[in-house]
């Protein structure tokens, strides 16, 4: 079981990481999404896995329980993550409305705007 | 903390509150102005005089207020003899400052300014010199330097003050940061960072291995700071300030600050070679280049300049030497210097003043014009060459005297050669200041026609010269003070001294002689030397400073433009990679455990939810330019991740990650719908591989350290939430009670986190519906096909069947949030779903029409509450967020559970709500906005009013 949860995250950040390398913004997007599952179910396992132990507390028996504290933490993990994606598919939105071209990366010119923007700093050689 | 120490906080606060009053007072004029700058200034100094008595008798006061213990941090003040001397030079030429620049400035300044930034600097240069802890004297150090470049760059206009300005604050700031180094090494070798504390620790700082690179990096800070050569060069030209400015700054306090931190240290860092070699040496060379280079400057406050950097030169040789006789003589010209060469800074300003010019070129004859100026400015000048009967002649004395019987490398008579080497140019430099300025014929040329200033402007420097010949005539009236000082410097034990005038004929005598003769035939030779100096090339330290400056700004430049070109995927890549790089040399550092946990039982329904998701994502990276079928996939790998979580016991987990599942194809769904549907194929078939193998590497990585740790045993913390769970949070579903009770406060965070990530997307969507996309938008052109029945009649149905449905759910996932599976977080989740399937079945304008509750004040709410229950236990005396709960019993329900948890949980879930809700409707605002056809009804193809209307036709 170890194997399958392990090699699971494995070929999620594999892919993840594949699409954040990608040159358009809706691909990264979607490789980050598989990044967050991979992270959270990482996280998840932190706590190491059990099979029929969810952390509720029962009156009888003498029952076995996993850890609850990374489900804690992976929970509003889960929902922030969620609000993460929803900024960025905002951003990628905006800038695709805004330019008409939704790469992520600086295109030629934009990046020799930018290197050109030295700063008026020629007060000091007056 | 005795009754008078507790004044010492006081005294270090006061000018920085003072600092405030003068810029609202410039409007009751300038003499009240004036006025209520040299109030916190008297205020203060009273105070110090009140300590005065205690501390003359060699007590040392205390004071110490906690800040930030866990640093060493505190806010501690002490004052002992060193500290009162130099407090009281602060304060009083603060004072005398005050009233000079009050005539100095004309009515065009702005001298409310002016006040608030003296007095800014007053306050960080008391502290400097009260505090005990050597943190917070960084933390004043600094502020002086800030202080410093805003008083010199005081006259904004003039770009040689904002030039002036910025160099003085590259090197002293500069230097601090070197000194940060070195005093934090010095208080991790002391093991305290009180000075108090480390001042008792010198034989175990100078035994310890860090001792010469604290030493080195102190240094660095006190000689940028007092001027040193190679850092000389700043001085001169933050004579750019105003002349006050010059006169209390750069002579009399702030570049005496490196002098005052060498003289604190000295007893924890002096006596040994690398000091005596660094320090002394540094000083020689720089007293006597500073009085070379003055000798020879027109400018009356350049010469002025390099005097100073001359006699810091002096200071810092003299406290080099390690003897407690060169101590005392440092101290004592500290004194000396302050009263000869504050007043020549103001008489060099009343000259300025008055003919409008400082260049001694076009000078001379003042003393017929002049002639209150033309007193004060020779008896401080003949002070300052070391002439009998004035203060500088009996600390120069013992300077030689010291001097006279120091070898340096074996070398009996190089130090006191040079010593006297520059004492001759300080008496043809001071000589010239009198002889070039006022004496000589009466000139018709002059820019202005001047005349001797108003009282108020000579006053200042007339009383300091009153007591340079107070002390020069009756040395005995500074001992007490210069005692008291040197003992504090030298941590006791000074050997039995008078300052006296006379002390027989000496070698430093004879040196003396020397001096004063080579220096009146230094200046007779002046116009013969001036052009062989002119003629001179010389290399210039502003060029040079510039030249640095230029250079570093244009390679940090080049590496931000080579390492930052734009391309976020290459950050990405280089990113990704260095991390693996760096895992891997963390592994390969070994002290790995065998895996101690047998693993569990591979099922085949488990076996069957892996191979699912594995092809999911595999079809994900192979499919992703067809975006539309990606987002089918991925939620394939979605529902797997939380059939895992089912599967692997944490039922909460799964529910939050079904319903954020679903809410989040939504929103791609409805973003894709603006975005190209398939994505190009861009990059080469060699970078494609790159980054397989880059994913490839990092998904290995990741795979082979989860399953590492899967394998072993660990601690965890986590028995204690299992363990009180239910007695101490009244719940047990144990992941629900860490969220809102254990960990509430953490919740707390992350719900205000949500709420803000809604408002920055109606934020963003209300700044794009103004800009270049809205004129996008408005022109879409929807050429998709598109299909004729968007508000299909059997989804209307089904969502508004479900809408209630959904709705208890929510409420019941709620409620049983605390005990079973559920909560604030999935309950939320669940509501929006079951609203948004409406804005989907009946679009926007119709579900919006009928919605009532601003999502904004939602989120606002949600936080409100979830706060509100955490204050509410401070009422009854607990800390923030402490839960509380009971049981009650209400015929004719069963025993039920109340807790404060509840309320909490509905603060998150009025969050979620609000944000989720925010975020998809900022979205499809957009859709609004790009002219999608507003449909006023909830379905398009109503079969009602179809048959109203075929009756309404038969009728």
């Amino acid at each position: 079981m170890e194997a399958l949860v392990a090699s699971a995250v494995a070929i999620l950040t594999a892919g993840g990481v594949y699409l954040i390398l990608r040159l358009r913004a809706f691909p990264v997007i979607v490789g980050l999404a598989l990044l967050s599952y991979a992270v959270n179910v990482f996280l998840f396992a932190t706590g190491r896995l059990a099979v029929n132990a969810p952390p509720i507390l029962q009156k009888y028996g003498d029952p076995a329980y996993t850890d609850p504290l990374p489900q804690a933490l992976v929970l509003t993990a889960i929902v922030i993550s969620f609000g993460m994606t929803a900024v960025l598919v905002m951003i990628a939105l905006g800038a695709y409305l805004e330019t008409g071209d939704d790469s992520i990366n600086m295109q030629g010119d934009e990046a020799q705007d930018r290197g050109s923007d030295k700063g008026d700093d020629a007060e000091g050689r007056e | 903390m005795e009754n008078g120490a507790s004044l010492l906080p006081v005294i270090a606060i006061v000018p920085f509150l003072g600092a405030l009053v003068p810029g609202l007072m410039i409007r009751a004029g300038r003499n009240a102005c004036a006025m209520f700058t040299a109030l916190p200034t008297i205020l203060a100094l009273v105070m110090l005089g009140v300590l005065t008595p205690r501390v003359m008798d060699g007590e040392v006061l205390t004071a110490q207020i906690e800040w930030l213990p866990q640093l060493g941090l505190s806010a501690s003040f002490f004052l002992d003899g060193l500290g009162l001397l130099f407090a009281g030079m602060i304060l009083g030429v603060g004072l005398l400052i005050t009233l000079y620049a009050r005539f100095y400035l004309s009515g065009d300044d702005p001298m409310g300014v002016f006040y608030t930034y003296l007095l800014l600097f007053q306050g960080a240069m008391l502290g400097i010199v009260l505090s005990d802890n050597i943190l917070l004297l960084l933390v004043f150090w600094e502020l002086t330097s800030l202080s410093s470049f805003l008083l010199i760059g005081y006259w904004r206009h003039l770009p040689e003050g904002r030039q002036g300005a910025r160099m003085a604050l590259a090197v002293t700031a500069g230097g601090g940061l070197a000194m940060i180094g070195g005093l934090l090494i010095l208080g991790n070798v002391a093991g305290s960072y009180n000075l108090t504390d480390i001042l008792s620790q010198g034989d175990a700082i100078r035994a310890s291995d860090w001792y010469l690179p604290a030493l080195i990096l102190i240094l660095l800070g006190a000689f940028t700071k007092s001027a040193q050569f190679p850092f000389h060069f700043w001085l001169p030209h933050a004579m750019a300030a105003p002349t006050p400015v010059s006169a209390y700054l750069h002579s009399a306090t702030m570049v005496k600050a490196g002098v005052f931190l060498m003289a604190r240290l000295w007893p924890v860092l002096a006596g040994t070679e690398a000091w005596f070699y660094i320090v002394a040496t540094t000083g020689l060379v720089t007293m006597i280049l500073g009085a070379l280079i003055a000798l020879f400057k027109d400018d009356l406050k350049a010469l002025l300049a390099f005097s100073t950097v001359s006699h810091l030169g002096l200071l810092t040789m003299l406290l080099g030497f390690g003897t407690k006789m060169a101590a005392v003589a440092a101290i004592f010209h500290v004194i000396n210097h302050l009263t000869f060469k504050a007043s020549l800074f103001m008489v060099a300003g009343i000259v300025d003043h008055e003919t409008h010019t400082r260049d001694i070129k076009r000078l001379g004859g003042l003393r017929h014009l002049m002639p209150v100026t033309f007193v004060i400015g020779t008896v401080a000048a003949l002070s300052m060459a070391g002439i009998p009967l004035f203060n500088g002649f009996l600390s120069k004395e013992m300077m030689l005297e010291e001097a006279s019987h120091t070898y340096w490398w074996g070398n009996p008579w190089l130090v006191p050669a040079l010593a006297t080497l520059g004492a001759l140019l300080s008496v043809a430099y001071s000589l010239r200041f009198i002889v070039h300025v006022f004496l000589g014929p009466v000139r018709d040329d002059y820019p202005h026609k001047p005349h001797d200033p108003p009282f108020g402007m000579y006053a200042a420097p007339a009383l300091l010269v009153v007591l340079v010949v107070a002390i020069g005539l009756a040395p005995f009236l500074a001992e007490p003070l210069v005692k008291v000082a040197a003992g504090a410097v030298t941590g006791g034990g000074l050997p039995d001294f008078h300052l006296k005038i006379w002390h027989g004929v000496t070698p430093a005598l004879w040196m003396s002689v020397a001096a004063v003769a080579g220096g009146a035939v230094l200046l007779g030779l002046h116009a013969l030397l001036d052009r062989a100096w002119l003629a001179t090339p010389r290399p210039e330290a502003k060029t040079i400073f510039d030249w640095v400056i230029d250079r570093s700004a244009g390679g940090s430049r080049w590496i931000t433009e080579r390492s930052h070109d734009g391309a976020i995927s290459r950050y990405l890549a280089i990113f990704v990679a260095a991390t693996l790089a760096l895992g891997y040399v963390a592994w390969s550092g070994g002290g790995m455990a065998a895996p101690g946990r047998a693993p569990l039982p591979i099922s085949p329904v488990a076996a069957i939810g892996w191979v699912l998701l594995v092809v999911a994502t595999l079809a994900v990276v192979v499919m992703h330019r067809r975006r539309f079928l990606t987002l089918v996939v991925i939620s394939i790998i979605g529902l797997m991740v939380s059939a895992g979580f089912v599967y692997l016991s944490a039922p909460d987990l799964a529910l939050t990650q079904i319903s954020v599942e679903t809410v989040t194809i939504m929103l791609l769904l409805l973003a894709l719908h603006f975005l190209p549907k398939e994505t190009p194929r861009e990059s080469v078939p060699a970078v494609r591989l790159r980054d397989a193998a880059i994913a490839i590497g990092a998904g290995g990585g990741v795979g082979l350290l989860a399953h590492a740790f899967l394998r072993r045993d660990f601690s965890t913390i986590s028995d204690f939430h299992l363990a009180n769970s239910y007695t101490g949070g009244g719940g047990t579903n144990v992941v629900n009670v860490i969220l809102v009770d254990f960990r509430g406060y953490d919740t707390f965070g992350e719900i205000i986190v949500l709420g803000i990530a809604g408002l920055t997307i109606f934020a963003l969507m209300e700044a794009l519906l103004s800009g270049q996309a809205a004129r996008r938008l408005r022109n879409w052109d929807f050429s998709q096909d598109r299909s004729r029945d968007r508000h299909p009649l059997m989804m209307v149905v089904a969502t508004r069947v479900m809408m209630p449905i959904a709705g208890v759910v929510g409420i019941f996932i709620f409620l049983r949030g605390h005990n079973e599976p559920g909560g604030g977080f999935v309950a939320g989740l669940i509501v929006s779903i079951a609203l948004l399937m409406q804005y989907m079945a009946s679009g926007f304008a119709w579900t919006q029409s009928r919605q009532r509750v601003e999502y904004h004040s939602m989120i606002g709410w949600g936080v409100v509450v979830a706060g509100l229950t955490g204050v509410g236990a401070w009422l009854a005396g607990r800390p923030f967020l402490t839960g509380a709960f009971g049981y009650v019993h209400i015929w004719p329900f069963e025993e039920f559970e109340l807790a404060t948890a509840l309320l909490f949980d509905l603060g998150v879930f009025l969050t979620v709500l609000g944000a989720v809700m925010l975020m998809l409707y900022s979205l499809s605002r957009i859709a609004r906005y790009a002219g999608e056809s507003v449909n006023p009804e909830a379905m398009d193809y109503d079969p009602s009013r179809k048959v109203a209307q075929d009756e309404g036709g038969e009728g």
